[in-house]
């Protein structure tokens, strides 16, 4: 089994092609750097092929099929090695980020083509490969960490990419700052974990955690703080309440990589944590309510912000955020491989969503505002049908993708035992909201009059490398969901079950009994999930279609409640009042030039002063003058006999002492 | 040359002797003096990488030892030696000096013989703290060390360099005046034991925990406060660090990696090597002091850092934030976390080290720190700005890159025993990301806003070698750190195993006087090394006679040895017997 000995030639492979590119490619032709980076990417995806050909071929006792290849890190009993892991959860992942990370290259090489640092572009771009797969491959917490820091970096890169733009080297900055803080606690995560296991590989650790008991509902437990420990990192990462503001500001990137990296791939990989550690998250059940709750409520707080954007990027950011909420429900109630689900066909269709909303904007000249678009769809005919096809996924239309991930969530929410319905209902209202605010993006790019000057603007269709990746993404965004289809006449969910053996380890124990009620719920439930995103789209349909004075006539007439969603809360504000400008006011005014310069350097500088002025004061008594001698002189001896006649001046008293 | 026993004198003295070569060279002949400069700090450098095979894997003791009577009365002895720690620490020195030597090529162009012959002077005295095993030898290149430094700052520096060097050297004595009250007081301690007393550092060590010599409670922390405070300042842990901002800013480029790079890690070196084994219970009374210092240093450091106006300061400042890790992983007394103290230690000066010479390339196209001064310097100068963000990610503790390594083993370690210091040391991993991603923003990205910027010439290829060579450890230590954590792991856990006293509260190991050590049987002890593994041979071999874990309360300790005789020489009558009884004393 040659590529499954070599599972590293995968992550090696573009590390590789960012190598050679970031180091030569500044001089070379596109064509080049093109064949290096799709070329790398590509070999990468095939490995990864070949590779999960190999596994399905491995008997189950093999799996997770684990490779160690050096010792990264050693000291005392900890050791960390650059180890690599296959089991059914990494195949999906593997296949979703070298697939949909493959197509985005492609695209890339389109939209990209004009673009200044074309070679630093994909450089960067490749990079991030090497570290996603690393994350999806490792076989251990601190090489997971690895991954986890390093698409930071890449992210933080390809944010900045346009590093002129002051509000992209920002957007950059503040990712890599709020992920840290996310990180924080993943890694003080890790460090409970090891004190609690004494190690760190998935496999032994997992081993370990299984048979001891879960902690109690309501109480801190050792699993429920390494838990909420570990999904502060996923917070951070995966964009929920409250650290998700970085990734509306991730925008600032290039198309592409909002696709890849803020929309597909990197961002999901909070959702992989928690799904790769589920075996400490069902110990917790405390820590799997506060998932479930922070999943359902970003779901939902993303979605409403999503309604009022005109940025057409924007408004699938918030979206993004939104259906990263949904997998986290899933995971909060222990539906693991729904989330995973969700993961899998959300990358198809929101890859394609930002690919295609990329080819809107490359469409008009770079024009990003919604309000400044309208009636493209007969102009760029390839783009609008792919967009619909995403819009229609992600609104939950049967028989897309997204429908069956989305109504398997929504299923498991409602039967949830802890505020299963409340849940239900958050994520219902959710995906009506999401379906509303999709159709509305779609009514103000494609439909309506064009609101743009039409002699400037000339909107051209996209040349066929960035259209052959949306229509495979489209079909895909069809197709994806089918494989959970048979769920809906009795047959088995096959994904599910192909998870099944990652996911069972946990013990979740009333399966047979919960599936016999979701077969009965699962037909009534699917029917209300399509009528409200019929609704969502009815709605939208009327507001923008029908009645277009409509939308401003509404923002007017509840105007507090528009301002508010327009500015987001305010919660960029918020945080900049509360934690940063305090923060540069107390480093700058208290710490540095109180306490540092007037308090520790000026005692020191005092002390020094103080010397000085005691030596200048002394000088004085060496003025040369015999006669200021002569006086100095009798008063040392006078003194000098005080001293020793003292103790004979107060006999009474030293007597006493005595 | 660099044979079996003079190895290690050679490799502290040849850059002085070397630099004599400097002093026949005509003085403005600027060139030549460089090449010559930069062969001798080459070839030191390569000397020390000799080194490397001479450790052994596994094992903690010093493995390449010198000794040589020096001065009978008091009884100071020219005693060296390498063990896994020192020698990494030593490594990164020589190597230092080379890329400052490398780094100042153009930047110093008045007395350059002097600066190049000062820049030696400052290598030995380095390497002479890290190999120094008598504690009188250590003192005295401690001290060795500050006079070239106060040259570099002062003759070289900037602007304000005189107030910076008197501040430097002023606020090193200091501390090292009290070291050297400490020092003298270990001796006179020591004097009861063994005639004459002594200012080996082994031996010390070993009698201390054997229990051989005893100190009260109260003796111990002032012992360990004398120490620990000279350490301190040198680190600097805060709040004795104001010294640092200043010295960095005013110090041309080759003082300041050497400051950042190495100096500052003699502080947490004496931490590891005296205060720990010599004062094992006052180093644990100290310790939540002691962490708390250093978790306030690594958060106050990094929000310092975060609102300097001035690169250099900022620097500056972040290297206090990453010297309380240091600090930290040392106090906590965790096997793992003293590792990556270590490793952090070298890391950091590799990683500090470089964004000072980045910093002074800067400096060498513009004259200037100020932040504001800069600001879109990607455009003109893309290798640089490249560079510059590689090293910033190590800093920040990128995982593959060296900072990663020890700050995560410094953590995990620590939060083995005390999950608070960990938790709240760990915040600066956030903030350190915001000081260097912030900075680096404000130079880097962007418009130009500064005219004069736009034509700056990126870096030259002398440059680019001294940075790529930078590069290239930084990955190596990030990627391989397993090459270096296995060289000193077992030195580290020897730290903690010297911190165990093995006698009880009140009893003495006395081994009766049959089973006295005999000098006069080949193989015979003849260096500290010896002598100190004897006198622990000496006390095992009894306890395992005794059949006991704990050592009888006895009270005499019979050592027949010529070497404590080299050691120990107090009077000529007592070279004449060979057994000589030395009363343990018990002190109240």
């Amino acid at each position: 089994m040659p590529i499954l000995n070599y599972l590293w030639i995968i992550p090696a492979l573009p590390l590789l092609g960012s190598a050679i590119n970031g180091l030569f490619g500044a001089k070379w032709p596109n064509k080049i750097i093109n064949t290096v980076a799709v070329g790398s990417t590509g070999l990468s995806f095939l490995a990864a092929l070949e590779a999960v050909r190999e596994f399905t071929h491995l008997a189950p006792e093999n799996i997770p099929w684990v490779q160690q290849y050096f010792t990264w890190i050693i000291a005392g009993d900890f050791r960390a090695g650059f180890d690599l892991q296959v089991d059914q959860l990494t195949v999906v992942m593997l296949l979703v980020v070298t697939g949909v990370g493959w197509l985005i290259h492609i695209y890339s090489t389109g939209y990209m083509a004009h673009e200044g640092g074309y070679y630093r572009f994909f450089s960067y771009l490749n990079l991030f490969m090497f570290f996603m797969l690393i994350l999806v491959l490792a076989a251990n917490y601190v090489l997971l960490f690895v991954g986890w820091e390093g698409v930071g970096l890449s992210s933080y890169l390809l944010i900045g990419f346009y590093f002129l733009r002051k509000s992209a080297s920002d957007a950059g900055k503040k990712a890599f700052i709020v992920n840290r803080i996310g990180d924080f606690g993943f890694m003080l995560g890790m460090f409970l974990l090891y004190k609690s296991f004494g190690t760190l590989d998935f496999v032994p650790l997992f081993a370990k955690a299984t048979p001891l008991p879960a902690d109690v509902m309501g109480h801190l437990g050792m699993f429920t703080i390494a838990c909420l420990l570990l999904f502060t990192g996923a917070c951070g990462k995966s964009a929920q309440l409250p650290l998700y503001v970085w990734l509306p500001d991730a925008m600032e990137g290039p198309t592409p990589v909002s696709a890849l990296i803020h929309a597909a791939t990197m961002v999901t990989a909070g959702v992989y944590v928690v799904a790769r550690s589920h075996i400490l998250f069902t110990h917790a059940p405390t820590a799997m309510f506060v998932v479930a709750i922070v999943g359902c409520a970003t779901a939902f707080f993303a979605a409403t912000i999503g309604l009022v954007q005109t940025d057409i990027k924007r408004v699938l950011a918030y979206s993004t955020v939104s259906q990263l909420g949904y997998m986290f429900l899933a995971c909060g109630v222990a539906a693991f491989s729904a989330g995973i689900f969700h993961l899998m066909t959300h990358a198809f269709f929101k890859a394609l969503l930002f690919l295609a909303s990329g080819s809107v904007i490359h469409a008009m000249g770079g024009e990003q505002d919604m309000l400044k678009m309208g009636g493209l769809s007969k102009k760029i005919r390839w783009t609008y049908l792919t967009m619909l096809t995403a819009t229609l996924a992600i609104a939950g239309f049967p028989p897309l993708a997204g429908f069956f991930s989305k109504d398997s969530i929504l299923l498991n929410a409602y039967q949830s035992d802890r505020g299963g319905r409340i849940l239900y209902a958050f994520g219902l209202l959710t995906a009506l909201l999401t379906s509303f605010y999709m159709f509305r993006l779609i009514f103000l790019t494609f439909f309506g009059k064009p609101r743009y000057d039409e002699h400037k603007v000339h909107v051209h269709e996209s040349p066929k490398s960035m259209l052959v990746p949306l229509v495979i993404l489209a079909v895909l965004s069809i197709i994806g969901g089918w494989i959970a289809a048979p769920a809906f006449w009795g047959a088995p969910d096959y994904f599910a079950k192909f998870l099944e053996p990652v996911f069972a380890q946990g013990g979740a124990g009333n399966a047979e009994a919960a599936e016999a009620t979701a077969h009965a719920l699962e037909t009534p439930l699917a029917i209300v999930a399509v009528v409200t995103a019929l609704l969502g789209f009815a709605i939208a349909f009327w507001l923008y279609l029908r009645r277009p004075g409509k939308p401003e006539q509404l923002a007017k007439s509840m105007r507090g409640a528009y301002t508010l969603l327009l500015n987001k809360y305010y919660v960029d504000e918020i945080y900049a009042a509360l934690i940063v400008k305090p923060l540069l006011w107390l480093s700058t005014n208290v710490l540095w030039q109180t306490v540092d310069v007037r308090g520790i350097d000026g005692t020191v500088n005092g002390i020094a002063e103080g010397m000085t002025g005691v030596g200048d004061g002394v000088r004085h008594t060496q003025s040369g003058n015999t006669r200021s001698y002569a006086v100095w002189v009798v008063i040392g001896a006078i003194v000098i006999i005080a001293i020793i006649f003292w103790p004979y001046m107060r006999p009474t008293a030293v007597g006493v002492v005595r | 040359m660099l044979h079996g026993s003079y190895m290690l004198t050679v490799i502290i003295f040849f850059p002085a002797a070397a630099s004599l070569a400097l002093l026949l060279l005509r003085a403005d002949d600027h060139l030549w003096i460089r090449r010559l400069a930069m062969t001798i700090a080459t070839v030191e450098f390569l000397f020390s990488l000799l080194l490397i095979p001479k450790i052994q894997i596994g094992v903690a003791g010093y493995q390449v030892e010198e000794f040589a009577k020096w001065i009978n009365v008091p009884p100071i002895n020219y005693h060296l030696g390498l063990d896994g720690i020192s020698l990494f620490l030593i490594i990164l020195t020589t190597f230092l000096t080379a890329v400052s030597v490398l780094a100042s090529w153009t930047s110093i162009q008045h007395r350059v013989k002097e600066f190049f012959i000062m820049l030696l002077m400052l290598e030995v005295g380095v390497i002479g703290v890290f190999l120094s095993l008598d504690l009188f030898l250590f003192f005295l290149f401690w001290e060795v060390m500050l006079i070239p430094m106060y040259f570099l700052i002062g003759i070289w520096g900037h602007e304000r360099r005189i107030y910076a060097a008197v501040k430097f050297v002023l606020y090193t004595m200091a501390g090292s005046i009290l070291m050297l009250v400490g020092i003298i007081w270990l001796h006179n301690l020591s004097a009861s034991v063994v005639p004459g007393g002594t200012f080996d550092l082994p031996v010390i060590q070993q009698m201390l925990q054997l229990g051989a010599m005893r100190l009260t409670s109260l003796e111990e922390m002032y012992l360990f406060l004398a120490f620990f405070l000279a350490f301190a300042i040198k680190v600097p842990l805060f709040p004795f660090h104001t010294w640092l901002p200043d010295a960095h800013v005013e110090a041309p480029t080759a003082g300041s990696v050497i400051l950042a790079g190495v100096l500052l890690k003699m502080g947490t070196y004496g931490m590891i090597r005296f205060c720990l084994p010599l004062f094992p219970t006052a180093s644990h009374r100290a310790a939540p002091m002691v962490a708390t210092l250093a978790i306030i240093g690594i958060i106050y450091g990094a929000l310092v850092a975060l609102v300097q106006p001035n690169l250099k300061k900022l620097v500056a400042y972040s290297s206090v934030s990453h010297l309380g890790f240091v600090v930290l992983g040392i106090f906590a007394f965790q096997n793992i976390s003293m590792q990556g103290a270590v490793f952090q230690m070298l890391a950091h000066g590799i990683s500090t080290g470089a964004l000072f010479l980045l910093v002074g390339m800067l400096y060498d196209r513009r004259h200037t720190f100020e932040i504001s001064e800069y600001g879109g310097l990607a455009t003109p100068m893309p290798k640089l700005a490249a560079f510059f963000l590689f090293v910033a990610l190590s800093s920040l503790g990128l995982p593959m890159l060296n900072g990663f390594v020890g700050e995560f083993l410094i953590l995990l370690g620590t939060y083995q025993a005390h999950w608070n210091w960990s938790a709240w040391a760990a915040s600066g991993v956030i903030f350190s990301a915001c000081y260097l991603l912030w900075s680096y923003q404000r130079v880097f990205f962007g418009e130009m806003t500064v005219e004069k910027n736009r034509t700056l010439a990126d870096a030259s290829p002398r440059e680019k070698w001294i940075l790529a060579v930078m590069a290239v450890i930084t990955l190596w230590m990030g990627i391989g750190s397993g090459y270096f954590t296995r060289r000193f792991a077992a030195p580290s856990q020897n730290v903690l195993d010297q911190m165990q006293r093995q006698f009880p509260q009140d009893a003495i190991a006395v081994p009766p006087s049959d089973r006295v050590l005999d000098a006069n049987r080949p193989g015979t002890p003849t260096s500290g090394r010896d002598f100190s593994r004897a006198v622990e041979n000496a006390t095992k071999s009894a306890l395992a006679a005794e059949g006991t874990a704990m050592p009888p309360s006895n009270n005499e300790i019979v050592i027949r040895s010529k070497a404590r005789d080299l050691l120990l020489p107090l009077s000529s009558a007592q070279h004449d017997h060979p057994i000589h009884t030395i009363k343990a004393v018990t002190r109240p």
